[in-house]
């Protein structure tokens, strides 16, 4: 893949955005902005709003409040969480994959300029052998750079994953992750949303801790702390340095919950 | 009269062969489009649909109205307020199904309980028929096949895509609303077009035992399209063809058949194949709402 060349200027601001489900809120007063480039994790429990954040920046849902504000034309992709997707469905990889081409062609089937697309893309990406299967027949990691590849095919600038370390096993996680490092350095800006505390703080160098609110953001140094963490996650927890990053240990202690405003 | 004579007695009534193609355009459709509503886990709205375009085709002739124009209006009508009501998210699909459709049913019956009916006859409507199947019926047919086969080749991609994956059709720039728009309108017009030869309360099994005998046959989307339209026209004809030499209602045969094709395909692939076709949503929703409304906060 060649490195990616972005207008200067963030690729997404959000500015003073809430947003809820009928009266319920989920998001409160967000800030944020995406850069070119970036790899952020968007870190926090369950319901802290994390996925409704993904969306925000999709575009497939509409803030209540603020605003939100997308470079002109830009290209962005989508990897939805492996658990959410039916896997008996009759489709093999390479098919798959192919569907990222949904939209240009009317033609139901594959010309050669495609097929040489899609080969290409799962080459990149150590799958090619694995084109004809159907997507049952994948490990954990083949699934999820199988959908990395869709996702890359449409060539985008900015890739937004739900939970991509979620339901896999260590060495897929890692897999997974020197995936998106290696893309990350080609030029793609990376969000994605995990509760995996230790296995981001390993990889990425910007995090975003999310609790409705932004809660702190920035290096992992700088946000996996106890105090950022048991607002966070209303634990607390117990953070070692090991290698020179952090890595995070549940203390056992209940929690002083403080409640958030809004 | 011998047996290859007896065999070859129904193919000289005029009726018959008209009833036959009918048949085999019917169960062809109901085939092709029970693809896409099995994999999408809408296979009881298929069920729900023929029931609440039996009100229609009662109020129609009513209120002077063709009966094709307002079954189908009435038919479309009702999947888009039972669409509506599942994006409300007040009700489950399911239930929205429920209560529009047996409702309209309801009041069909009413009707013709209470008016009669100046087109096919109640008992007909209900299980199918080989009487009475008018040219007009098979340009019905024909178009509605046509219709179909044109919908679904032309965005043969984006209704893969989105059957398979809505919320990331809908990010990759495939207009999903307006896709589910389109196969609840094939899938009016289609049930509306089967109702004679099928019957209402059999249609949804056409739609779905095809659809479900080809996954157990086939991994490939494109294969399963053609398994599942060739078992449905072959359902259909030989449906009928015993449906004439039984003297039962066709809807009934034609789901026998395809019974039958199941039961065959489950002896033949074994239990393999039975946990594949398991992979089909047995949920009733209809297409997610591509708003990702509530999912996954």
């Amino acid at each position: 893949m060649n490195r990616l060349v972005s207008p200067p200027g963030p690729l997404v601001t959000v500015t003073g955005v809430s947003f809820g489900y009928d009266r319920t809120p989920v998001l409160l007063d967000i800030d944020y902005t995406v850069e070119p480039g970036e790899f952020t994790g968007i870190v926090g429990p369950s319901g802290s709003g994390k996925t409704s954040l993904l969306k925000l920046l999709l575009g497939t849902v509409r803030p209540q409040r603020g605003q939100i504000q997308r470079q002109p034309g830009l290209a962005v992709s989508y990897v939805p969480q492996l658990e959410t997707v039916n896997w008996s469905f009759p489709v093999t990889v390479a098919e798959c994959v192919l569907m990222s081409r949904s939209t240009r062609r009317l033609v139901p089937w594959a010309t050669a300029a495609e097929k040489a697309d899609v080969t290409a893309v799962l080459e990149r990406l150590g799958i090619a052998e694995l084109a004809g299967r159907h997507i049952r027949e994948l490990s954990g990691g083949q699934q999820q750079r199988m959908f990395i590849a869709r996702a890359l095919l449409r060539r985008p600038r900015l890739l937004l994953m739900d939970e991509p370390t979620s339901g896999v096993d260590i060495g897929t996680r890692h897999e997974v992750l020197h995936l998106l490092d290696d893309l990350n350095r080609e030029g793609l800006a990376i969000v994605l949303t995990t509760h995996d505390l230790n296995g981001m703080a390993a990889h990425l160098p910007h995090l975003v801790a999310l609790q409705r609110r932004i809660i702190a953001a920035g290096a992992p140094r700088e946000v996996i702390v106890p105090e950022v963490l048991e607002q966070t996650f209303g634990a607390r927890m117990d953070v070692l340095q090991h290698l020179g990053m952090p890595v995070v240990v549940d203390s056992g202690e209940p929690a002083q919950l403080r409640p958030v405003a809004g | 009269m011998t047996l290859w004579q007896s065999v070859l007695d129904p193919f000289g009534y005029d009726f018959f062969v008209q009833g036959l193609v009918a048949a085999v355009l019917a169960g062809a459709l109901c085939g092709l489009i029970g693809v896409y509503i099995t994999l999408r886990g809408m296979s009881y709205i298929g069920h729900g649909l023929s029931h609440a375009i039996f009100g229609g085709y009662a109020a129609a002739p009513l209120l002077g109205i063709p009966i094709v124009l307002g079954a189908g209006a009435w038919g479309l009508a009702s999947a888009l307020a039972i669409n509506a009501i599942t994006r409300a998210r007040r009700i489950g699909a399911d239930a929205a199904i429920g209560v529009v459709t047996t409702a309209s049913f309801a009041l069909g019956v009413a009707l013709l309980t209470r008016f009669g009916t100046k087109g096919p006859a109640f008992d007909a409507l209900l299980f199918g028929s080989i009487n009475g199947v008018s040219g007009g019926d098979l340009l019905l047919l024909g178009g509605a096949l046509v219709f179909a086969v044109t919908v679904f080749t032309v965005l043969y991609r984006a209704f893969l895509f989105s059957t398979f994956d809505p919320e990331v059709a809908d990010v990759s720039g495939v207009p999903v609303r307006r896709m589910d728009a389109l196969l609840m309108l094939v899938l009016s017009v289609s049930v509306l077009a089967t109702l004679k030869i099928i019957g209402v309360t059999l249609v949804a099994a056409t739609l779905v035992i095809p659809a479900v005998v080809a996954r157990m046959l086939s991994d490939s989307f494109s294969r399963m399209l053609w398994i599942s339209t060739g078992l449905g026209a072959v359902a259909g004809a030989v449906g009928m063809y015993l449906s004439f030499q039984l003297e039962i209602p066709s809807g009934t045969t034609i789901v026998l058949v395809n019974a039958v094709a199941f039961l065959v395909a489950l002896a033949v692939t074994g239990g393999r194949s039975l946990r594949r076709a398991a992979g089909l949503h047995d949920h009733t929703d209809l297409p997610a709402p591509t708003a990702l409304v509530g999912a996954g906060r």
